[in-house]
């Protein structure tokens, strides 16, 4: 690890003014990501601004009947809060399914939207990575790519976004509440990441001396119709191959809303609003999932080793569909998929 | 800033097993390294370095952690709590006594970071079946191998508490 300067904010403002005066610096909160890529020398930072100790662990329901969360929350504390498991499990499920306990212990919810691919050529810091060292190529397109996107991807990087909470706040609709030198604004989750284009180095529209202050959730939880499946090469504590978020509303067989992302295959959660629609005013059942699946992996393309993850999602999202449907929700602890 | 100027140690105070600590320390140290270097409690382990394999588990404030993944300076004021602090007046941790009933262990590396992790787990309180006890201790690995020992261990000490 380098050696670096360290400052405790005292405040939002204060949190701002030094990062804005030293564009070397680093927010940090749970530390889990970014402590690790300091280890590795893919991070260096001029300064660590500790912003743990700000008043930003509330959460707390909204006028319109939703819920703001405080960006500091600790990851278990979101997922074991009485308001999740009862309004929002799919969110619950989706955080329980990453990392491990300790790791959700100290992670933050807004560290947790910040947190870097795991891209092994990212980390190497002995490769070629447009993300680490822009310009410098990409060593996944024609090397060990199993991992990787397969949508959304570009020429210059096709490393995926590894969070689990994302998928769920991509499917649920979720908002970002960001602070900066020029005041607050608000956008949805969906636009928070970025697909890598030609400037893979930068992970998330977040502006220069921004920092995330809350998420918001919309009233609608989906705590009936919902799964989050997560398929990975060991049963837990490892990053998805592929993810799916589902939460449907029936009446009675047929669905009034849905929504679907996916997880482990791109560079952010991955919606498709046309998939969604189709499946509205449809019957549930694995025909009409299967099309959503077709739609929602519309332009996947495949690298010479992680073709097998386009039908593993096409059936993983027909699966997850169809737990939805069922109301028997993928367990995070007991592993059988039913 | 260049590499070669050195920040100032920071003082920092940490209550560990019950007692007050007073450190000079570098933004830089983790948590694990200013308690084994620093302290010399050494029955925390480094095992990845990387939060990968949970043997640097410790609590802080009562919640389990990874030791290696937190920096001391940001801990300043927790109570941390080491395999060295679980037991009392000699009397060894209802988990300590099950991991020994149960011979949950072979080279024992992980074993203070299993301990500290099932500590945190029974008082999160989350765990009802061997299942989920596997589940909520998948942040530490143990490469001997020694899992279904750990996990009856552990619902012992569940059952006890």
């Amino acid at each position: 690890m380098n050696n670096f300067d360290y400052s405790r904010a005292s405040d939002v403002a204060d949190a701002i003014r030094l990062l804005s005066a030293d564009p070397g610096a680093k927010l940090i909160a749970g530390g889990t990501n970014l402590i690790d890529l300091m280890k590795e020398n893919v991070e260096r930072p001029s300064r660590l601004i500790d912003i743990s100790r700000l008043p930003l662990r509330e959460i707390e329901e909204t006028a319109s009947g939703g819920l703001r969360v405080g960006a500091l929350v600790p990851n278990s504390d979101l997922a074991y809060h009485p308001l999740i498991e009862q309004r929002y499990p799919l969110l619950g499920s989706a955080i329980l399914a990453g990392a491990s306990a300790q790791l959700r212990n100290m992670a933050s919810v807004g560290g947790n939207l910040m947190q870097r691919t795991r891209c092994a050529y990212f980390y190497d810091t002995a490769t070629p990575c447009n993300k680490r060292s822009p310009g410098t190529g990409c060593s996944a397109l024609d090397g060990l790519n199993r991992n990787h996107a397969i949508l959304g991807t570009s020429k210059s990087c096709i490393a995926t976004n590894p969070s689990d909470m994302s998928v769920a706040l991509a499917a649920l609709g979720a908002l970002v509440h960001i602070a900066g030198p020029n005041g607050q604004r608000t956008i949805a989750l969906t636009d928070f990441h970025r697909l890598p284009d030609d400037k893979p180095h930068l992970d998330t529209n977040l502006g220069s001396g921004e920092i995330i202050t809350a998420i918001e959730l919309p009233p609608r939880g989906f705590a009936r119709n919902y799964s989050y499946l997560k398929i990975r090469d060991r049963l837990s504590y490892a990053f998805a191959l592929v993810s799916v978020a589902a939460a449907l509303e029936l009446e009675g067989n047929a669905i009034g809303e849905a929504r679907l992302a996916l997880g482990g295959v791109a560079h952010k959660p991955w919606r498709s609003l046309e998939a969604e629609a189709a499946l509205r005013g449809q019957a549930a059942t694995p025909d009409h999932f299967g099309h959503a699946a077709d739609l929602l992996l519309q332009g996947a393309t495949a690298r010479s080793h992680n073709g097998f993850k386009i039908e593993l999602a096409r059936r993983a999202i027909v699966r997850t569909l169809m737990q939805a449907a069922s109301a028997t929700p993928q367990s995070q602890a007991h592993k059988k998929i039913a | 800033m260049a590499d070669t100027s050195i920040p100032k140690p920071i003082s920092i105070n940490l209550v560990v097993n019950g007692e007050k600590r007073a450190l000079e320390i570098v933004p830089w140290t983790t948590l694990l390294d200013a308690l084994r270097d620093r302290l010399e409690l050494t029955g925390t382990k480094k095992g990845c370095d990387h939060g990968q394999c949970g043997a640097c588990t410790v609590l802080v404030d009562g919640r389990r952690v990874n030791s290696c993944m937190t920096l001391a300076v940001m801990k300043d004021g927790a109570e941390i709590t080491t395999i060295e602090g679980l037991g009392r007046d000699g009397t060894l941790h209802p988990l300590q006594q099950a991991f020994i009933d149960h011979d949950a262990f072979q080279c024992g590396y992980c074993t203070p970071g299993q301990i500290c992790s099932a500590a945190g787990l029974l008082a999160e309180g989350r765990a009802r079946d061997a299942d989920e006890i596997r589940e909520l201790m998948s942040g530490n690995l143990c490469r001997c191998g020694a899992y279904p020992n750990i996990v009856a261990a552990i619902e012992q000490a569940m059952s006890r508490s």
